[in-house]
């Protein structure tokens, strides 16, 4: 709420709003010094954990793009991470073009297939557009597991070893966290320009935004393609990451993980999306750690884990949604005495 | 050509289930607005739930089967009294949203109960297959269409004609207006998940009593929504034709095409129909457009 509130008043800001603005800063400058410095102090599995939070935080803020922003509700977006992943090595395998390229392809491609996907929109909207998301989460996922030829079916795609500015790991580290850095600050800065605003308005009420002169059609299918684009970097990023693209990876259960990490985050914020990724990869991780302390070794936790993490997936889901619309977000203002009022109309 | 009567009917007899399910989902987004992505995880916990009272506490089949039912009606409830009835005021995406985490959560309660594996749930079923002149179709199948039409045509009754349908009917057409005139539409709203909850555990047992039961069903059981979107989602007679034509659909690429088309086509299909008609082949015409 705040976040738009600064942005569209344009009304002097009262000294909380100036030093907030402040803190923000001095909050970017230090999650800048933190990305860059980890490798020298960070474990090899600590490394890993941040290349992931990295390529989850650059998909989330897409989604969020989309669904907290604009207010579409997109059920399909690990799709759009599968067309970047997929396209993005075919694009390294067959033409062996550099890193950055294949990101940037990855990113293109899914913004294309995320306009295709994102046409229904012209005629509907709501729940009907959720639908076709979750059509092209199925098509999509058909097509990465039928296309045997270009897509190797359910065996996918394995990707050779990168080596990144002869860093090693680091040097891939260093890549993710740049894309992540950049995607967030431009998804930021996005809703200081006109582009975002119409975004928002389009949410807020889409037939008065007709009325002030916004291509109402348009910003959908731009606020769709971009959130697909994110999502197709990070694809682009997790086929390298991971060095195999296979359909499995892109299924719904993976979509509901982004839409659960918007909203645990909280939905149109940035900071939001940061803290809803982070949370939500570390979840599994902190989970399984609880339960090899609680069980000792040697015990079995393989069967309880992934039923487990569904149930706190989907209580995360309904409880931040009932107690605390603005979620992670919502409670850190809370706690530094930030009050806001909660106003079940202007929410989305 | 016979065998293309052969999986015609075989399809349209397993297009049955989904009718059940997409009834369930169609009277809940009637009364309450609330878009059930999770009415697969109910037609699975349905399904589960059977399992529980007949097969591990030996309470037989009758008594599992309306112990079950009952089970599954009550959870439809306290789900809608304790996720939903907060929530009521707030945007559709919000609503649309809270259901894949009780979808998730349902799912999860299944796995960590009754593990990952398939269940064979005690078969209601008679196998003896139907000849139909020189036309086979399995016996389950069959029996399970006859099940699903009786369950179907019991609903639809109690619909149209029922004080309790009359005031669902009331509640989806105008909720202010059906509340003035004293209708209470908590009760509307607890009653039509409760009858959706026992909709969609009939649609899992009869499902489960054919393939048995994993808690992925549910996931399967999204093709209902595609029923749903051909037929209109609000209109309980289309999504009767919708289920119908869905399931044949699915059957005969089955088998013309192979399995895996099978998820693939019915999508395909909504999204045809949503370009075309997004109101479905019977739908009111609620959808907003810009």
């Amino acid at each position: 709420m705040s976040e738009q509130a600064t942005a569209i008043d344009r009304a002097p800001a009262p000294s909380g709003a100036a030093a907030a603005r402040k803190v923000e800063t001095v909050s970017w400058v230090l999650l800048a010094l933190a990305i860059a410095g980890l490798p020298f102090f960070g474990s090899v599995y600590t490394l890993y954990m941040a290349c992931l939070i990295g390529i989850n935080v650059i998909a989330t803020v897409g989604l969020n793009i989309t669904v907290g922003y604009t207010g579409l509700l997109s059920v399909g977006h690990s799709a759009f991470l599968g067309v970047g992943a997929y396209v993005s090595a075919l694009m390294w395998l067959h033409l062996d073009t550099p890193l950055a390229l294949n990101i940037v392809g990855g990113a293109v491609a899914a913004f294309l297939v995320g306009i295709v996907f994102g046409l229904p929109a012209l005629r509907i909207k709501g729940v009907y557009l959720a639908i076709a998301t979750l059509a092209a989460q199925y098509m999509l996922y058909f097509v990465f597991q039928q296309w045997t030829p270009v897509t190797g079916g359910d065996r996918g795609l394995s990707l050779p070893k990168i080596d990144v500015f002869g860093l090693g790991d680091d040097g891939f580290y260093y890549v993710v966290a740049g894309v992540a850095f950049v995607t967030t600050l431009a998804a930021r800065n996005l809703f200081r320009t006109r582009v975002g605003r119409s975004f928002i308005a389009v949410r807020e009420k889409d037939y008065a935004s007709e009325v002030l002169g916004i291509n109402v059609v348009a910003t959908k299918l731009v606020a769709f393609g971009l959130g697909a684009a994110y999502a197709g970097a990070a694809g682009a990023l997790l086929a390298v990451f991971l060095r195999i693209v296979n359909p499995d990876q892109f299924t719904l259960q993976v979509s509901i993980f982004f839409l659960a990490a918007v909203v645990v985050g909280g939905r149109a914020s940035i900071l939001g999306s940061i803290l809803g990724a982070l949370f939500m990869t570390l979840m599994p991780e902190f989970l399984r750690f609880g339960l090899e302390t609680a069980a000792g070794p040697g015990a079995d936790l393989a069967g309880l884990l992934s039923p487990l993490r569904e149930i706190i997936f989907g209580a995360l889901i309904i409880g931040f949604l009932i107690f605390e619309p603005r979620g992670l977000v919502g409670l850190l203002r809370r706690a530094f005495g930030q009050v806001e009022e909660i106003d079940a109309n202007s929410e989305h | 050509m016979s065998l293309f009567l052969e999986f015609s009917l075989v399809g349209l007899a397993s297009g049955g289930i989904y009718v059940l399910a997409a009834l369930s989902f169609v009277i809940v987004f009637k009364a309450t607005n609330v878009f059930n992505f999770a009415t697969g995880e109910m037609m699975m916990l349905g399904a589960y739930l059977f399992f529980f009272f007949d097969r591990q506490l030996g309470m037989g089949w009758a008594g599992g089967l309306v112990l079950a039912l009952v089970a599954a009606a009550l959870v439809a409830m306290l789900t809608e009294r304790i996720v939903l009835r907060p929530l009521v005021g707030r945007p559709h995406i919000v609503l649309v949203m809270v259901t894949f985490g009780v979808a998730s959560v349902f799912r999860g309660i299944a796995g960590l109960i009754w593990g990952p594996n398939n269940q064979q749930l005690t078969e209601l079923l008679p196998r003896t297959p139907l000849f139909l002149g020189d036309v086979l179709i399995p016996g389950k199948l069959a029996w399970g269409f006859v099940a699903a039409g009786v369950v179907a045509a019991l609903f639809i009754a109690y619909y149209r004609f029922s004080r309790a349908g009359t005031a669902i009917r009331a509640t989806s057409t105008d909720q202010v207006t059906a509340e003035s005139l004293g209708i209470n539409i908590g009760f509307v709203f607890l009653l039509s998940w409760g009858l959706a909850g026992v909709l969609a555990a009939t649609s899992g047992i009869l499902a489960g009593s054919v393939n048995g039961v994993t808690p992925q069903l549910g996931l399967v059981a999204l093709n209902v929504l595609a029923v749903v979107m051909l037929g209109g989602l609000t209109s309980v007679g289309g999504v009767v034709i919708g289920g119908l034509v869905i399931g044949w659909l699915e059957t005969i690429v089955g088998a013309y095409l192979g399995a895996a088309w099978q998820s693939f086509i019915p999508y395909l299909v909504v999204l045809l129909v949503m370009f075309v008609r997004p109101t479905g082949l019977f739908g009111e015409n609620r959808v907003q457009r810009i």
